[in-house]
Parts: C-alpha cells; structure tokens; sequence
C-alpha cells in the first residue's frame, strides 16, 4: 500500500496551503500535559507565518510560550473556551491587540458547525493513529504513551476543518477502528516522539475530598438534588470535578441505592466516580465528551455504553440532538456569582483570566435543572456579590446557588423553592448571602480595568454577552 | 464542642457553619508564644464582629499564672464570650481566682454575672479534687478532661481503648453529676480512623458526659449520630422553649420553667437539642415549632 499520509511536521503544513491569517485549531484533551499546540506553532514560526488565528478548545498554563509567538506577530488573534496561568496573566494586562474571542464548548462546536468559525488546518494530537489517520484518545497498543480518552472536542474539527493533520506518539498498524476521528476527514499522519506529558494529562487514583467545607457543600448539593421533583428512576445528570462536584455524587449515589434509583445517563466530563456508579449498575450510559482522570480514558476504551460523543453531540445549542437537551441536572462551580444569578467562572476577582466557560454555559441553559455550587467566601474573596466582574452564564439559566451559608433558588423557579424548603433545606435568599459575605469581608475595592477589550465573551447563540477589560 | 485555633482567622470566621454545639476559641496550646496577643485581638474581634448565632462561644485562656491569663480575661469578657475554659485547673482556689477576674472586668462593663466558667482537668490532682472545682464557683457550668496532659502526667501513654482515662472519666461524669453541672469528654486526634472515634464516642456517652470535644468538623456527624436527643430529652428542651415564648409574650425579661430560673445558655442548648432532634430526624421541622 502506498501511503502518502505519513509526513513530517513540516512536510504536512506544506501540503496543508496554510497562509498567513488563516485559521489554526487544536484540541486541549491533553489538558496540562499538551506538547501539541507549543511543537506545532513553533515550528509554524520558524518557516515564517504570521497574523495567525489560534481556535482552540482551550488553553492552559502549559501554552506560556504562545506570549512570545504573540509578540513576534506569529499568533494575532485567538479564540479559546479558556485561559490560564502567565499566558492569561499577560492577555488580561494587554499583550494581544484583538481580543480572545471566548466561547463556551457547545458554542465552539455550532460556531465550527456553522461556519462562524472556519477552520482552514486542524492539528489534532491522538493517542493512537493509524497511517491513514483513524485516530483515538485511547490506548492501541502496548507502546501507548499519551491516553487522554474522549477527543469529544476534537471531532468538529475533524469533521468541518478544510485541512486535517493528525499528530501521534503511537503509529499502529491499520485499521485503528473504531475511532472518533475517521481516515476520511484526515490529509495528513505526523509521528513525534510524545503529544503530550502524561502525568499532566490526568490525574490518578481521585481521592475523596477531606476539606470540610468541601462536605459541607456537597451534602447541602446532594439534599437540593435528591429533593429537587427530579430525583426519579432514569433521572440523568452532569457533575464537574472540583473536591465538592465529586463529593456530590458520593452522597447521591448512597440515596440511589437506599431508594432503588437508577440514572439513564451521566454527561460530560467523565470522572472514576461516574465509571464507579456506572459499573454498579446505578447509571446508564456514559456520554463522554471529556475524559477526567485516567479511570474514565481507560474504562472508555472498553466499555461499549461509556460512548465518545462530540462537542457538538454534547452541548451544542443550535442542535436540537445534543445530550445536554436531555439533561436533567447539572451541578457546576463558579468563580463569582451574583444577586441577579449571573454566574462568572472566567475572570477572577483580580481582574485577571483565570478559568474556562466550558460547558457552563451550555448544561445551565440546557440542564432541566442547574446548580451552582459555590463557597460564599474563598479565604478574603467574596463569591456570593452584588455584580459578577464578567458575565459568563446568565442569570435566567441557574436555578439553584449552594453556599456553606445557605442555599438561593431562583425566583424564577418558585416550585423548586417549595420542594427544597418542604425538605428541610436552608433556603436563604441571595440578596442576604451577598450581605453576609460583604459583613464578613467588606467591600472590595473597584478592579483597576483600563479601556482596552481584551477579551470578548459569546453566547452560546453566536451574540456577544460581555467584555473583558485589560487589568493595569 | 469544636476546638478551633485563636491564630487561625480562616477557621474561625466560618467555624459555625459546620453545625458544632459550641465552639472554643484557643488562646492556650495551639497559639505559639510569639502569637500570644496577635490571637488574643484576633479571638476579641472575631466574638465582636462574627455572627455565630446560637452556637455557644467559649474561649479557652492561658493560665492565670502566666503573662497571657488575665489579659485574656478582659479581652474575651469585654468581646462577650458565653463561656471561659481555664486549662489545667487543679484546685478549687484557681476557680475562685479566675472568677475574681471575670468580676473585676464585668464590674468595669456593667455586664456581671454572665460570663460562665468551664474548668479542664488535665492532672491526677485537678481529677482528685474534681468535685472542689465543680463546685467552686456559681459560674461553673461544666467540666472536662484534657486526656493528653493528664495521661502525661499519670506517666501512661493515650491507647485506642482508653483504659488509662477510665477512673478520670468516672470521676469528671461523678463530680459534674453531683455539682449539677455538665461535662465533656476530650479530644480524639486520629482524623483518619472515625471508626475509632465512634467507639470513643459511644463510650464517653454511656459513662454519662453530655458532649464530645472535637478538632475538626468531619467529627460532628458522627457526635450527632451517637448522641440523638431521647424523647425526654426534646420534651424538657420544649418546655424550657415554651418559657421563654411565654416570657416573651408577658413582656418578662426572666424565664422560668417549672419554677426555676433558666439562663441563656440553658435556653442555647435546649435550641440545640431540638435542632439535633430535627437534623437526625427524630422530629420534624414542624414539631420543632
């Protein structure tokens, strides 16, 4: 068989017609861990382009060095669903001259869908590739070296890019089938020594949460769940991975058994807890459109009802097939959160980029029921305020705020009030946690933004929800 | 009764938020010397500013004999702490010192009578003389035993079984009953082994103590679970509530229940037995009307 596919990184940009100004994307499934998006732009300024669009899913501290790509007019213009670390710290003061366009996972998705976004050449890191490009996040062979599971945000890449370059550090031979990025939609098959640093890709063995305050929100969480009127036999449900989320679904799944309660699906960012209740028979399906730790990238790989799914599969809001419309309840996190319900998860109370949209947006909207889970105080940070620093979810999508202090329901959800207060929850009103957080703490005094937009925030729906100003 | 560091500002801010019965401010063992007076303004101001609610506040000072004790004495007296902890106390004369403290201070505010007094026993001699100190002050509300200190001064070691505390415990329970008081056993430090822990806690409620001392809020639940209000237990502490309503409503500032006086840390803790009763589900919200 002659194989064309199989080029050097540089051979495959060549063929790929990429010009200056065009649109590159990656994929963060390698999360802290990534070599992916450093070795590819690197290599990008050293044969000379310039005013190139990063689209990424999104980035990390790991993607410091793109500072230098930025100030030597390599990268001009990025879009992302997150920053993080100095390559944040350096965007929020001012070092990019358009602004990060920031878009929530299932906004990313419809924008490459549609067309919003056009991808001209996609480099999509995979765990295991053959040599026509059949490419997964899943371990192929005893030489596996970077397992990150789902490559759910890679798929609207592959599918919709004019250009696609598969990156691997483990060439099989064909077929690497099933895969969810297909032969068909790949130009080119690049082989480098690793894609990313497994030990920053996931973490291990996940340890319960000993943090009090942690329990404390979790329990007050799993009480609002199991008393919210969906708590029934095939209920579905998406939990994020912070110390409490994980908590949450300990707690949940104790009620599950006691009740004889099973769940149909669990969405989203798979976790071990997710794969555990799956494995004993207390959840359905699991839909993975990101895999979190190194339990649920393996259990993928061999579980036929532990299923890949897109990001546009997963949240996207101008689909009607998404997972998320079928979604019962999601328990989120939040940076800030305000008395109108605004939720900000991006910038932190610093002025400073610090988090990701994710599937925030999406699941809240979506989700039959959201739930916020949220300290009302992080040391001398107060998270319960009058106005969110940047708006992130609005207000009408969440449903419910659990603090240590008490827990808010929206006005707009009178009926989960009553079922929440009928159970013995203490229902607080949020005007009164934004009072006790300022009684403890005080008033913050106002961040020092300048007047340069840095960084834009989307809706879901492609209109724009807020701006982000420069810090000085 | 959740022992929280007088140094920590962290902790103490939302120490009451975990649900504890009571929480004790330490300015004596968790608090370095050099951190002394920083802790003792940290303790003052967070008693003056933090809202705790019904949970009742006591602060643990530094012996009298030391440079720290009677500065303590004013600090957390004038910040309107419900309860002072004297560590150590051997004899019944420390008691009525310590109690000339409180007064001296109180007279200076125009507030006396209200600050209580908790005695720790540490030693073979404070158990000894358990029942002098019970009994030493008008202001003693309870007694406890510091098993670290008191094994240490036994020339034992602390074991899992806590053969060592036996007579120690006996006696406190004893000495409290007679003097009419209450009394709380000491601390359990392993966080990791709660099966331990719930047997300590089963054990220090049949010899009779009224609460558990605790380092970390994880330990409250399983406290709770072991001590589930009794049925009569919920009655008395729904009388003492209906007092108070009735009192209110009389426009009366003195409660009295089944003709006797009952003061605020009574009606505190008879809040609290019904909040146990409704968390644990032995009654419902409304009941608890």
């Amino acid at each position: 068989m002659r194989n064309t596919k199989l080029v050097s990184l540089e051979e495959a940009i060549r063929r790929s017609g990429l010009k200056d100004g065009m649109t590159i994307s990656f994929h963060h499934h390698f999360r802290g861990g990534d070599k992916v998006v450093n070795m590819v732009v690197d290599k990008l300024a050293e044969m000379g382009f310039k005013n190139l669009h990063l689209a990424a899913s999104s980035l990390s501290d790991v993607h410091a060095p793109l500072i230098e790509h930025i100030k030597n007019g390599v990268i001009t213009k990025i879009s992302t669903s997150g920053l993080r670390g100095t390559l944040a710290d350096a965007i929020s003061r001012g070092l990019m001259e358009e602004p990060v366009v920031f878009r929530s996972h299932g906004g990313r998705g419809s924008a490459i869908a549609n067309g919003e976004i056009k991808i001209d050449v996609a480099f999509l890191g995979a765990s295991a590739s053959d040599e026509l490009g059949n490419a997964c996040g899943v371990p192929r062979s005893e030489n596996a070296k970077s397992i990150c599971g789902s490559l759910g945000y890679a798929l609207p890449d592959a599918r919709y890019a004019s250009h696609v370059v598969v990156l691997t550090d483990d060439l099989v031979p064909y077929p690497n089938l099933p895969s969810g990025i297909r032969a068909a939609d790949v130009e080119s098959v690049v082989v480098v020594d690793s894609v990313g640093d497994s030990s920053k890709i996931s973490a291990g063995a996940i340890r319960d949460s000993k943090n009090p305050r942690d329990i404390l929100l979790a329990k007050s969480a799993a009480k609002v769940v199991i008393n919210s009127g969906l708590f029934q036999d095939g209920f579905s449900i998406q939990t994020g991975t912070g110390g409490a989320s994980l908590a949450v679904v300990k707690y949940i799944r104790e009620e599950m058994i006691n009740r004889g309660i099973k769940a149909s699906f669990a969405l989203g960012g798979i976790t071990a807890h997710m794969v555990k209740l799956h494995e004993e028979g207390l959840i359905g399906t699991l839909i993975d459109v990101q895999s979190f730790d190194k339990v649920a990238a393996e259990n993928i790989a061999k579980d036929p009802s532990h299923v890949e799914v897109s990001a546009v599969e997963y949240a996207s809001g101008q689909h009607l097939g998404s997972a998320t419309h079928a979604l019962d309840i999601v328990i989120l996190s939040a940076l800030e959160v305000d008395t109108d319900f605004n939720v900000n998860v991006l910038v932190g109370s610093d002025g400073i980029i610090r988090g990701a949209i994710g599937g925030h947006q999406d699941t809240a909207a979506d989700s039959a029921l959201s739930i916020i889970v949220c300290p009302l105080l992080r040391g001398r940070i107060p998270c319960v305020v009058p106005h969110v620093t940047t708006l992130i979810t609005p207000g009408k999508s969440v449903d419910v705020v659990v603090t240590e202090y008490g827990v808010a329901v929206n006005p707009g959800r009178p009926e989960v009030r009553d079922r929440l207060v009928a159970a013995g929850v203490h229902v607080v009103d949020i005007q009164d946690l934004a009072k006790k957080a300022e009684s403890i703490i005080g008033t913050p005094d106002p961040l020092p933004f300048g007047d340069k937009v840095v960084g834009v925030v989307m809706n879901r729906d492609g209109s724009v929800l807020d701006k982000i100003y420069n810090i000085k | 009764m959740m022992f929280v560091p007088g140094n920590n500002p962290g902790m103490m801010a939302d120490a009451h938020i975990y649900g504890p019965d009571s929480i004790m401010l330490d300015l004596e063992d968790s608090v370095t010397m050099a951190e002394k007076d920083a802790a003792r303004l940290l303790v003052y101001n967070a008693l003056k500013t933090i809202d705790y609610g019904t949970t009742e506040m006591v602060v643990r000072i530094n012996p009298l004999n030391t440079p720290y004790g009677k500065k303590d004495v004013e600090a957390v007296v004038k910040a309107g702490v419900d309860v002072i902890r004297m560590p150590k106390t051997e004899t019944a004369d420390e008691v009525r010192e310590l109690e000339a403290e409180i007064l001296k201070v109180e007279t200076e505010i125009g507030r006396v009578g209200e600050t209580q007094i908790m005695a720790a026993i540490e030693s073979a001699l404070g158990i000894v003389n358990a029942y002098a100190i019970a009994t030493a002050s008008k202001r003693m509300m309870g007694i406890a035993l510091g098993a670290e200190d008191y094994s240490a001064n036994l020339k034992t070691n602390r074991t899992p079984g806590g053969a060592e505390l036996l007579l120690a415990r006996e006696q406190i329970v004893v000495a409290a009953r007679a003097a009419g008081i209450a009394c709380f056993d000491t601390v359990y430090s392993n966080l990791d082994d709660m099966e331990t822990f719930r047997k300590e806690v089963e054990l220090i409620k049949t010899l009779g103590f009224d609460g558990k001392s605790i380092i970390n809020p994880r330990q409250i639940e399983v406290v709770n679970s072991v001590f589930v209000p009794t049925e009569k237990e919920i009655n008395k502490a729904r009388a003492v509530i209906a007092g108070i309503k009735e009192a209110r409503a009389k426009g009366s500032g003195v409660i009295s229940v089944n003709g006797k006086m009952v003061d605020r840390p009574v009606v505190l803790r008879a809040e609290r037995t019904i909040a146990l009763a409704v968390a644990a589900g032995v009654i419902s919200e409304e009941e608890a009307l």
